[in-house]
C-alpha cells in the first residue's frame, strides 16, 4: 500500500516586498519544485536538506495545511486539503518547534484532551496512554505543567501526543533538535520499537545524520525544492564519500599524524595535542585507525564527528557539478 | 453505524472534544483565583466607565430623536449584554494574528475538527461575565424606569434581542478573524468591526450620520442589537431607514451576518493555505 504519493508537486510563495505597485504580481519563490515521491507502507524515510530546502513546505502539503501550486499529492490515499479531518485521524505529526501540548496544563491533561479530540474509546485510550508513558519514561513528569518540562521531557510528550491515536503515518519534523545525547538515544530506540511492533510508516526531517543512520532505511535529499538524491544511506555515502572525522587528544604533543593508511590528516591544535583525522568509513574502521594512532602515541580522549546534513548537501552539489 | 461491537467501548461523541477543551480552559482560569477576581473586577469597572461615559454625554444633551435618558439606558443595556456575551465566547479570535505569526495555527490543522470550531472553543474569557453583569443591572434599571406598556410582541422582542445580539457580535468577531488572515501586520484594523460596532450600538441611531445608519443597519448590523429592539419595546417610530418594523428582521440579520462571517473566514483560510503561508 502506498502511504505517500506526490507527482510533480510544486509550491511557490509570493516574496514579501517585491510588489512594485498594488496590482503587480510579486516575485515568486519556489519552495518545492516538481517533487515526485512515493513512500510505501512500513518504510522509514529520512527527508533531509539544508535550511530552506523545502522540507517543511512539503510536510505542510502532505497534511493539508498548504495547497500545492501545481502537481498532485495523496497521503494515505486521500487528497490532504479536501480530506484534512479524516487524514488528521490517520497521520501523527510532530513539529519540533511548535507544541501540540497545552502549556499551562499537566502533561496528563494534554493526553486526556487529545484522547477526546481523536474520539478514542476510554479503555483503548487508557491502555495506549499507559503504554506510551511507560516506554517514554514519562511517569514522573505526568503531573508537571508542560511549560516546566525540559526540552527532552517535552519532546517525548510531543511524540506520545502524535502517536496516541495510532496513526499509520508518523511525520517528525526535527524531533531531536536541541536534545542531549541520552534523550536522542531514548527517542530513537522508542521509534525503532514502534516501527517493529506496529509497522508504522515514518517520515523524518532532521539535521542530524545520526537520526538518519539509526532510523531510516531510505534517504531522500532535497536541495532548493528539488530532489537531489533518493536511495539508501550507504548509496549516498558512496556518492559523496563517507568521510567521518576522528578527533584524538594525545598525552603529549606529537608531530602531525599524516600518512596513516586509510586516513587523511586535517589539522592539529595545541602543538599537536589534538589532531583531526578524516577517514573513509567504507575503507577502514574507527577502531583500526585508533589502533594505528595508539601504536605511535598514547591517546587520552577521542571523539568521532559525523558529517552533518549541510555538509552532505554541499558535497552532493559539488559531485553533481563535477559530473555535469 | 459500526458493524461489530468494539471491545474497547463506544467511540466518544464529537462534541465531547469541545467540552473537554473548554472545560480545561475554565479550570485553568479558575485555578488562578486572584488574577481571575482582579480581571473580573477590572472588566466590570470598564463596563461601568463605558456606561457613565455614554450616560453623561446623553443626559447633558437631553432627549434625542424621541430618546430620553431612560430610553438610552435600554439601548445601552441590550447592546452591551449582547457584546459581552459574544465577546465571552468569540472574543479570543482576535488573538489569531499571534497564532499566525508564531505558526501555531498549524497545530489546529492536525486535529480532526473544523478549524473555526477548534479556535472558538480553545479559550473563553470568563471575566467578561462581570461586564455582562453590569449590563444586566442597567437593563433592570431601564425596564423599571421606562413606562413600558407590556404586550406579547414587546416581551418577545426583548427575549429575541437578548438571544440574537450575542450571535450578531459573535459573527462580527468571526468576520474580523477572517480579515485578519490578510492583515497580520495590522491586527487592530479588523477591530473596527467589533469594538467599533459596539461603540456605535450603545448609542441611539438617531445620532449616527446617514451613511453609518446604512452600514450599521445592513452591513455590520449592530443597529439590531440595541436601537431597533428598543424601538419596539418602547413603541418609538425610529429614524429614516431604521424604522420600528425593521426590528422584526432581527433573525434575518443574524442569518445574513453569519453568512458573511463564514464567507470571510473561508476566504481567509484559503488565503493562508494558498497564498500567504
Amino acid at each position: 500500500m502506498t502511504v505517500i504519493r506526490t507527482e510533480e508537486l510544486t509550491r511557490s510563495f509570493a516574496r514579501k516586498g517585491t510588489r512594485r505597485h498594488p496590482l503587480a504580481r510579486p516575485e515568486q519563490l519556489t519552495a518545492v519544485d516538481g517533487l515526485t515521491l512515493t513512500v510505501e507502507a512500513g518504510e522509514s524515510v529520512g527527508y533531509i536538506g539544508a535550511n530552506g530546502a523545502g522540507k517543511s513546505t512539503t510536510i505542510k502539503m502532505l497534511v493539508g495545511i498548504l495547497i500545492p501550486t501545481s502537481g498532485t499529492v495523496r497521503t494515505c490515499g486521500l487528497e490532504p486539503v479536501r480530506r484534512r479531518r479524516t487524514l488528521a485521524g490517520r497521520v501523527g505529526v510532530v513539529f519540533g518547534q511548535r507544541s501540540a501540548l497545552w502549556w499551562d496544563l499537566p502533561l496528563r491533561d494534554s493526553f486526556e484532551l487529545l484522547t477526546a479530540i481523536h474520539r478514542i474509546p476510554a479503555a483503548e485510550a487508557s491502555a495506549r496512554t499507559a503504554d506510551l508513558v511507560e516506554r517514554l519514561e514519562m511517569g514522573p513528569t505526568l503531573g508537571t505543567p508542560v511549560r516546566q518540562l525540559s526540552l527532552g521531557q517535552r519532546m517525548r510528550g510531543e511524540v506520545a501526543a502524535a502517536l496516541l491515536h495510532r496513526p499509520e503515518l508518523v511525520i517528525l519534523d526535527e524531533p531531536t533538535i536541541g536534545l542531549d545525547v541520552l534523550s536522542k538515544q531514548r527517542l530513537r530506540e522508542f521509534l525503532i520499537e514502534q516501527r517493529l511492533e506496529h509497522g508504522t510508516t515514518l517520515l523524518l526531517t532532521t539535521h542530524d545524520m545520526g537520526d538518519v543512520a539509526r532510523l531510516c532505511s531510505r534517504v531522500v535529499l532535497v536541495d532548493h525544492g528539488e530532489m537531489a538524491y533518493d536511495g539508501t544511506l550507504d548509496g549516498l555515502a558512496a556518492q559523496v564519500g563517507a568521510e567521518r572525522v576522528l578527533v584524538v587528544d594525545l598525552a603529549e604533543p606529537h608531530p602531525d599524524l599524516a600518512g596513516l593508511p586509510g586516513s587523511r590528516h586535517l589539522g592539529s591544535e595545541g602543538e599537536g595535542l589534538r589532531q583531526r583525522l578524516a577517514f573513509d568509513a567504507t575503507a577502514t574502521t574507527a577502531a583500526a585507525l585508533l589502533a594505528q594512532v595508539s601504536a605511535r602515541v598514547a591517546v587520552v580522549d577521542l571523539a568521532i564527528e559525523e558529517p552533518d546534513v549541510e555538509d552532505v548537501v554541499r558535497r552532493v552539489y559539488l559531485a553533481q557539478q563535477r559530473d555535469g | 453505524m459500526a458493524s461489530a461491537p468494539d471491545p474497547a467501548g463506544p467511540r466518544p461523541a464529537a462534541w465531547a472534544a469541545y467540552r473537554a477543551v473548554l472545560g480545561s480552559r475554565v479550570r485553568a482560569r479558575a485555578s488562578y483565583r486572584i488574577p481571575f477576581i482582579t480581571d473580573s473586577l477590572g472588566a466590570g469597572l470598564v463596563g461601568i466607565v463605558e456606561f457613565v461615559e455614554t450616560f453623561l454625554v446623553f443626559s447633558a444633551t437631553g432627549a434625542i430623536g424621541g430618546f430620553d435618558v431612560h430610553a438610552i439606558l435600554l439601548v445601552f443595556a441590550l447592546a452591551e449584554i449582547g457584546f459581552c456575551l459574544g465577546d465571552l465566547a468569540f472574543g479570543h479570535l482576535d488573538s489569531l494574528p499571534e497564532y499566525l505569526r508564531a505558526g501555531t495555527l498549524d497545530i489546529f490543522y492536525l486535529r480532526p475538527q473544523p478549524l473555526l470550531a477548534q479556535l472558538v472553543t480553545s479559550d473563553i474569557s470568563l471575566r467578561r461575565l462581570a461586564r455582562a453583569a453590569v449590563g444586566v443591572v442597567i437593563l433592570g434599571v431601564a425596564l423599571w424606569t421606562n413606562a413600558i406598556m407590556w404586550t406579547i410582541p414587546r416581551a418577545a422582542m426583548l427575549v429575541l434581542a437578548l438571544v440574537c445580539s450575542p450571535l450578531i457580535y459573535a459573527a462580527l468577531f468571526v468576520c474580523a478573524a477572517g480579515v485578519q488572515f490578510f492583515t497580520v501586520n495590522a491586527p487592530e484594523m479588523p477591530n473596527a468591526f467589533t469594538y467599533g460596532g459596539r461603540y456605535a450600538a450603545v448609542t441611539p441611531a438617531s445620532v449616527w450620520p446617514g451613511p453609518l445608519r446604512i452600514f450599521f443597519g445592513f452591513v455590520a448590523p449592530v443597529a439590531f442589537t440595541g436601537y431597533l429592539p428598543a424601538l419596539v419595546i418602547l413603541d418609538l417610530p425610529g429614524v429614516g431607514v431604521l424604522a420600528q418594523p425593521l426590528a422584526w428582521g432581527l433573525p434575518l440579520a443574524v442569518v445574513s451576518v453569519w453568512g458573511i462571517a463564514l464567507l470571510l473566514w473561508r476566504t481567509g483560510v484559503r488565503h493562508y493555505q494558498g497564498g500567504g503561508g
